[in-house]
């Protein structure tokens, strides 16, 4: 009986709406910059899942493209992201998100 | 058989989130990331986009989370943060229920909408037909085709984040002046 249940394009989108849930968590509650980066990796790939599983579902290749060129941003993003965490830490060497308020007026 | 690739792919990708945002340690957070990439891979595959799980392990757990690693290391972070103490106290709760609400809101959006998600593209071939090229060919096609101009621009960024990430990372010569100056 269970061998005749085939997930269906909504079970993926569900399972990606709760998995951005889980990264929003991870941004707003944790204060390591490291760690609120890989939360948004997983908001991003929420995203990419809801994508795939609308492109499966309507037929249409444009959501695989689209998850293609989320995966270049992403990866883009994570380098000028590390790389300005790396040069802030060079200064300082405790991290969280809570000290770099140098740019408060 | 999909049920039981989908139960045990959407456990990978749960845990592995949670894993995240839940463990002290950053390289432990990072281990569970590759768990949950490597469950979104598995439901590409599923899902027919071989493509796109190939690159998803290359580009994210070959790449990304080694990056991620390295600066862990790097920086001597590897340790696990004392996550009891809050500053502000209201805020964890409050970050909880907006993203509880939030995720309240997508499913019911998406339950109420999956009537109208009908077949309306130009149709996908996959490799049950024979070809087993058939999903890069039409990746490729839509990238080459209609993106090509999104694709070059892509290339830009990719220079442009090369270039700021090298210009982030190099230790000035006036740094140690400077440093000296404000002590």
């Amino acid at each position: 009986m269970l061998a005749t249940i085939v997930p269906t394009s909504t079970w993926y989108l569900i399972l990606g709406a709760v998995l951005f849930g889980i990264g929003m968590v991870g941004v707003l509650v944790r204060r390591n910059p490291l760690i609120m980066f890989m939360s948004i990796e997983l908001m991003l790939n929420a995203v990419n899942l809801t994508f795939v599983a609308l492109s499966t579902q309507l037929t249409d290749i444009n959501g695989q493209t689209a998850v293609f060129f989320v995966l270049v941003v992403a990866a883009a993003e994570v380098v000028v992201g590390l790389g300005i965490i790396v040069a802030i830490m060079r200064r300082r060497s405790d991290i969280s998100v809570d000290d770099l308020s140098a740019l408060k007026g | 058989m999909e049920l039981f690739v989908f139960i045990c792919s959407a456990a990978m990708v749960l845990a592995g989130a949670l894993g995240v945002v839940l463990r002290s340690n950053p390289v432990h957070a990072a281990l569970s990331l590759v768990l949950t990439l490597f469950g979104i891979a598995v439901m590409f595959v599923s899902q027919q986009a071989e493509f796109l799980a190939a690159v998803q392990v290359i580009v994210y757990a070959g790449a990304i989370v080694v990056l991620f690693l390295f600066v862990i290391m790097l920086l001597g972070v590897d340790r696990a943060e004392n996550l009891e103490t809050e500053s502000l106290g209201i805020q964890r709760p409050l970050a909880i229920i907006l993203s509880l609400g939030f995720v309240a809101l997508l499913v019911t959006t998406i339950l109420q909408g999956r009537d109208s998600l009908n077949m309306r593209g130009d149709g996908l071939i996959t490799a049950d037909s024979g070809d087993h090229d058939a999903n890069i060919r039409q990746i490729a096609r839509s990238i080459f085709s209609d993106y090509v101009v999104a694709f070059e621009v892509t290339s830009v960024l990719l220079i442009v984040a090369v270039v700021g990430t090298v210009v982030l990372a190099r230790k000035r010569k006036s740094e140690k002046d400077l440093t000296g100056v404000s002590a």
